[in-house]
């Protein structure tokens, strides 16, 4: 009986992990990247929330963060709060939201800023990452100078183009079988080249996004790290539980011929 | 069955004059005798009625924070699980519960397919299982539009303009269930009502009625033969243990294990990789930004796939319906003497498995875009899938009536 139970318990896990696993495979093109963030490093979460005070917040929205719950979660001192983190005008109770007024954004960019509180959660962290790693330089886009491959005709600006620089993309031409079967000539991303020069290298931008994306990846869940650290007891305790059942069940079990 | 209970004073005694607890517990646990042959496949009963009581359950807690209306509904539910204590674990359990509610309600229909537990005398039986998989669909989808995140509007969008290819009265129908000429407050203020009101006091209702009927027929057991002929000396069956306590441990070591994997689920990957929390909802409702591929939850898309494998979406629906209303015709359809597949030939069970392999097909298929590849897969599992209703009464007939054990097979170990 036993080896039956745990043989139906692993094949119904290995089901569920199945499952997650076929959920899980998107498609990636060549040049995605993943974006390794660790949500349990909490300087990185730390480095995060000043990147995203310093360059997003002026047009994106948390509306569903609270400065205090942050200070809480990431460990920020109450006076260093008040100090850098609440803007002047602001209570530390208020929901991180943006100044900017809706109708100008969207006069400025065509469409206001997306609210980014759960953005980790609708796109996924290694989509972030590619996002802000994928700016490079096009003159055909008017408004902005520049485009990104992970979401191509973004209306958003290279904000971070004071670190970053603008990378150059190098495209070659390769003929795919088009819907009739016929090759048509499609312009395929090779690889960026260093453009205009920002006050980061290349690695050191990466762990700047990185940092970025792991803090929008805890705002998006902030309960995460707590969950997982309540879900190991309520584990073991419901395994103990069935150890316990079983043994009672076999004891009385005992009697059936 | 019943025994007469006496000899007993003070309050359990007053108690019973006035209310027949004990009487209850004769008859329904400890002088209800189940076969003792019950398998893995026997642990799904009792567990869905564990997820109907979890979903109760939490759902109180939800609709206590939950604010329904096209402008309040999905910052509610977001407000609820960051800044009410302990909502961020009751709201999962929620939603992912009712993934788990249908992961073992799956299972127990698919025991009812193996061991013939819908055939006489238990017809009743399935069909009142059958309307409570229905309600349990209504109940799940409204579920999961009340959110109103972009998929919770989309799906709602596709799901209920099914409703639009019904002859005549289609477009009407449509714009009375949502209330409004698209999906919006109205929609939201009645799915409300009805998700946490109207149906769960059907399925409340129809899972009494399911018990009734269970223990009027009792249960059928992995060999498929009737406990109830083979009486011993003092009228009990001779193959029969009393359900508590036998049952009602092995049942709680059941819960054991589910109550693990659930634990796992909702504390480590709630959202399963997109498959139990879809990724555009989390985003709100957004009637001009369209999802890259619109695809109900895992345990509507087998249906879902039927609908779109064929071109005319009337006849699309109208087989989708059928494909979820065929199971009612289970009982009188297998035309076999034997319940239990155990005892049945090669081609009743090769039917049966490409029964289920289609049904398994089709709820992948469901969930992917619709590429022609995939449609022409569709439409072969689709063909599958009503095949095995057409046929089973014929197959079932020629190779269901080989000889059957006298009593059950039991190994004590």
């Amino acid at each position: 009986m036993p080896t039956k139970f745990a043989s139906v318990a692993a094949a119904f896990a290995l089901l569920l992990g199945a499952g997650a696993v076929s959920a899980n495979e998107g498609e990636h093109a060549g040049w995605q990247r993943e974006a390794d963030n660790e949500i349990g490093n909490l300087p990185s979460l730390q480095r995060g929330a000043r990147n995203f005070l310093a360059y997003c917040s002026g047009c994106h929205s948390l509306r569903f963060m609270r400065y205090q719950r942050l200070a809480q979660d990431l460990k920020i001192p109450d006076d260093q709060r008040d100090q850098f983190l609440v803007p002047a005008g602001k209570k530390f109770t208020d929901y991180l939201v943006s100044s900017m007024p809706g109708k100008e954004a969207t006069d400025w960019f065509g469409k206001p800023p997306p609210d980014l509180s759960l953005v980790a959660r609708s796109r996924g962290s290694d989509w972030i990452f590619n996002f802000l790693t994928s700016f490079y330089a096009d003159p055909a886009s008017r408004q902005t100078g520049v485009n990104n491959l992970q979401l191509p005709g973004t209306a958003m600006p290279h904000v971070l183009a004071s670190v970053q620089g603008v990378q150059n993309a190098v495209w070659r031409n390769e003929e795919q079988p088009g819907p009739d079967g016929k090759p048509i000539a499609t312009r395929v991303f090779e690889k960026f080249e260093p453009g205009v020069v920002g006050s980061m290298t290349p690695g050191q931008y990466d762990e700047f996004v990185r940092d970025t994306v792991n803090f929008l990846q805890y705002v998006g869940d902030p309960t995460q790290l707590e969950r997982e650290g309540l879900g190991i007891w309520v584990v073991l305790f419901l395994l103990m539980f069935t150890g316990i059942s079983y043994m009672l069940k076999k004891e009385y079990w005992k009697d059936v011929r | 069955m019943s025994a007469v209970i006496e000899g007993k004073g003070g309050f359990r005694a007053w108690l019973n004059k006035r209310l027949p607890v004990d009487q209850f517990v004769a008859d329904q646990l400890t002088g209800y005798y189940a076969p003792k042959n019950f398998n893995i496949w026997y642990f799904f009963g009792s567990l869905a009625l564990l997820m109907f009581v979890m979903q109760i359950v939490t759902g109180i807690f939800v609709t206590m924070h939950f604010k329904p209306g096209d402008l309040t509904a999905w910052d509610s539910v977001q407000r609820m699980v960051r800044e009410v204590p302990y909502m961020w674990l009751i709201q999962p359990m929620h939603a992912v519960g009712a993934s788990f509610f249908f992961i073992v309600v799956y299972l127990h229909m698919a025991r009812a397919f193996l061991y013939g537990s819908y055939k006489s005398p238990r017809e009743v039986l399935w069909v009142i299982g059958m309307l409570i998989y229905f309600a349990l669909m209504a109940e799940a989808f409204m579920g999961y539009v009340l959110p109103f995140g972009n998929m919770s509007y989309w799906g709602a969008q596709v799901i209920i303009n099914i409703f639009g290819t019904i002859p005549g009265i289609g477009p009407d129908l449509v714009e009375w269930i949502r209330g409004d000429y698209g999906i919006g407050d109205a929609t939201l203020t009645r799915f409300f009502s009805l998700h946490v009101i109207a149906l769960p006091f059907v399925i409340a209702l129809l899972v009494a009625l399911h018990l009734v009927a269970l223990r009027q027929v009792g249960s059928n057991n992995p060999d498929g033969i009737e406990i109830k002929e083979k009486l011993g000396p003092d009228g009990k069956p001779l193959d029969g243990i009393p359900f508590h306590p036998y049952y009602t441990l092995k049942d709680i070591v059941g819960v054991g294990i589910f109550l693990t994997l659930f634990a796992i689920v909702v504390f480590f990957v709630p959202t399963f990789g997109g498959l139990f929390m879809e990724g555009p909802n989390f985003e709100p409702a957004n009637p001009v930004s369209t999802p890259e591929h619109i695809a109900p939850v895992w345990y509507f898309t087998p249906y879902y796939a039927i609908l779109r494998a064929i071109p005319n979406q009337r006849i699309g629906a109208l087989l989708m319906a059928l494909a979820v209303m065929a199971f009612l015709f289970l009982p009188w359809l297998d035309r076999a003497r034997n319940k239990s597949m155990r005892y049945r030939g090669l081609a009743s069970k090769l039917l049966l498995g490409m029964f289920f392999v289609s049904f398994l097909v089709l709820m992948w298929l469901g969930m992917k875009p619709a590429d022609p590849l995939y449609v022409i897969l569709a439409r072969i599992c689709t063909a599958l899938y009503f095949a095995f209703f057409i046929l089973l009464p014929f197959v079932s007939k020629a190779d269901g009536n080989g000889p059957v054990p006298e009593r059950v097979t039991y190994h004590a170990d």
